[in-house]
C-alpha cells in the first residue's frame, strides 16, 4: 500500500473533453506537501508516513509543533495527516509529494468532513414527507409521524430515523476518476463532487475497490 | 484571480471559436455535432434565443423553436465543443433579457420584430455568416471580371 495525499478542496467547475463530453470536476490543490515523519515497525509498531500540507508562518505554530518540524528539518506546516503504508513504500523524511503521484484516468477515494447543517429536522435530514398543511394538523407540519408500534414491542427500535445533527461528519466518496493533473501548479481535477466545503482539507488515496494502476 | 477562474479562462481560450454577439430575441442557427456510432455529422437547430446566461465557462443559452406544432427548447453550453458553429440569422428587437413569455404564445403573438440599428449599420454586416460574405465577395469579383472582359 502506498501513501495517499492531503489536499485542499478549491471548488468545482467543468471540463470539456476532446470528444465533446462535459465533465463536472472538483479542483484539489497540493501545496508544499512533504513527509514530516516516518513511523516504523521497530520504533512505532506500525509503518506509516506523516505528511504536512502548506507552509505555515513559524509564529503561527506552537512551540512543541515547531520542535517536531525542526527535528525532521522541514518547514512548519498548517496541516498534518498520517497515511499507513507498507514498509517498501516508506518515503524519506523531507521528500516532497507532487500531484503526479496519481495518474490521469485512475480512481481515487476522497475523505473529507461534510458541510455541517446543524441540528436538522427529519424532513431535511431524512427526506420525510412531514404532516399535512391542513385537516386539523396543528404546530407539527414538519414533524415525523409515529416512531413505532404499540405495547408490543413497547419501545422504539434502534436506528429509527429522527431529527439530529446533520453533516459535519467524516465521509468518504469512493471511486472518483482523475480527469486532469497539473503537477506544476499542484492541481488535481477529479470527476464529481467530494465531501467538504471549499477550502477544507481532504485525504486522497488510491481507490480501495478498483485494481491498482 | 483564483485558480478556478484561471482554469476556466484557459479552457475558454483553448475552446475559442467565433461566437457572434447575440442575445435574447435573436434568431440563431446552431450547428451541433452528433455522433451516431462511429460516424459524426452536423445537425442544425434553428430558433429564437430566449435566454442567455453569461457566467464564464458556465455560460449557456436557450434556443426555442416550434417543431411540427410542438414547442422545443434546447439549452446549449456556450463553449461546448459539440457546437461547431453558431450562426446569427436575424437580430430581434426585444425589451427583456429572458423571453420566457414566448412559451405561452404561438403564431402571430409569438413574433419578434427585427432590430434595425441605425447607429451601427456596419456592425450587422460583420456578423453575417462567413460563407455568405465570401460568396458575395466572389460575386463582386466575378462581375468585375465580366466588366473587364
Amino acid at each position: 500500500m502506498r501513501t495517499g495525499i492531503i489536499a485542499k478542496k478549491l471548488g468545482m467547475t467543468r471540463v470539456f473533453s476532446e470528444t465533446g463530453q462535459d465533465i463536472p470536476v472538483t479542483v484539489l490543490q497540493i501545496e508544499n506537501l512533504q513527509v514530516v515523519q516516518q513511523m516504523t515497525e521497530e520504533k512505532n509498531g506500525y509503518t506509516a508516513v506523516q505528511l504536512g500540507l502548506k507552509n505555515a508562518k513559524p509564529s503561527r505554530v506552537n512551540k512543541p509543533q515547531l520542535g517536531h518540524f525542526a527535528k525532521s528539518k522541514v518547514e512548519p506546516k498548517t496541516h498534518l495527516r498520517e497515511f499507513c503504508v507498507s514498509s517498501e513504500n516508506l518515503l524519506e523524511v523531507g521528500s516532497e509529494v507532487k500531484a503526479d503521484i496519481f495518474k490521469i484516468g485512475q480512481y481515487v477515494d476522497i475523505q473529507g468532513k461534510t458541510v455541517g447543517k446543524g441540528f436538522a429536522g427529519v424532513m431535511k435530514r431524512h427526506n420525510f414527507g412531514g404532516l399535512r398543511a391542513s385537516h386539523g394538523v396543528s404546530v407539527s407540519h414538519r414533524s415525523h409521524g409515529s416512531t413505532g408500534q404499540c405495547q408490543d414491542p413497547g419501545r422504539v427500535f434502534k436506528g429509527k430515523k429522527m431529527a439530529g445533527q446533520m453533516g459535519n461528519k467524516i465521509r468518504t466518496q469512493q471511486n472518483l476518476k482523475i480527469v486532469q493533473i497539473d503537477a506544476d501548479r499542484g492541481l488535481i481535477l477529479v470527476k464529481g463532487s467530494i465531501p467538504g466545503s471549499k477550502g477544507s482539507v481532504v485525504r486522497v488515496i488510491d481507490a480501495v475497490k478498483k485494481p491498482q494502476v | 484571480m483564483n485558480i478556478i477562474e484561471q482554469l476556466d479562462k484557459e479552457q475558454i481560450e483553448k475552446l475559442a471559436k467565433d461566437i457572434p454577439a447575440f442575445g435574447a430575441g435573436d434568431t440563431l442557427r446552431i450547428h451541433v455535432k452528433v455522433t451516431e456510432g462511429t460516424r459524426e455529422r452536423i445537425q442544425v437547430f434553428e430558433g429564437i434565443c430566449i435566454a442567455r446566461k453569461n457566467a464564464g465557462l458556465q455560460s449557456s443559452f436557450t434556443v426555442r423553436k416550434i417543431s411540427f406544432g410542438e414547442g422545443v427548447e434546447r439549452i446549449f453550453p456556450l463553449y461546448s465543443p459539440t457546437l461547431s458553429r453558431i450562426e446569427l440569422v436575424r437580430r430581434g428587437d426585444v425589451r427583456r433579457a429572458k423571453l420566457y413569455y414566448l412559451r405561452g404564445r404561438t403564431g402571430k403573438s409569438a413574433r419578434i420584430s427585427e432590430k434595425t440599428d441605425k447607429r451601427t449599420p456596419a456592425g450587422t454586416v460583420e456578423k453575417l455568416p462567413k460563407n455568405t460574405v465570401s460568396t458575395e465577395a466572389a460575386a463582386v469579383a466575378e462581375t468585375k471580371k465580366v466588366a473587364e472582359a
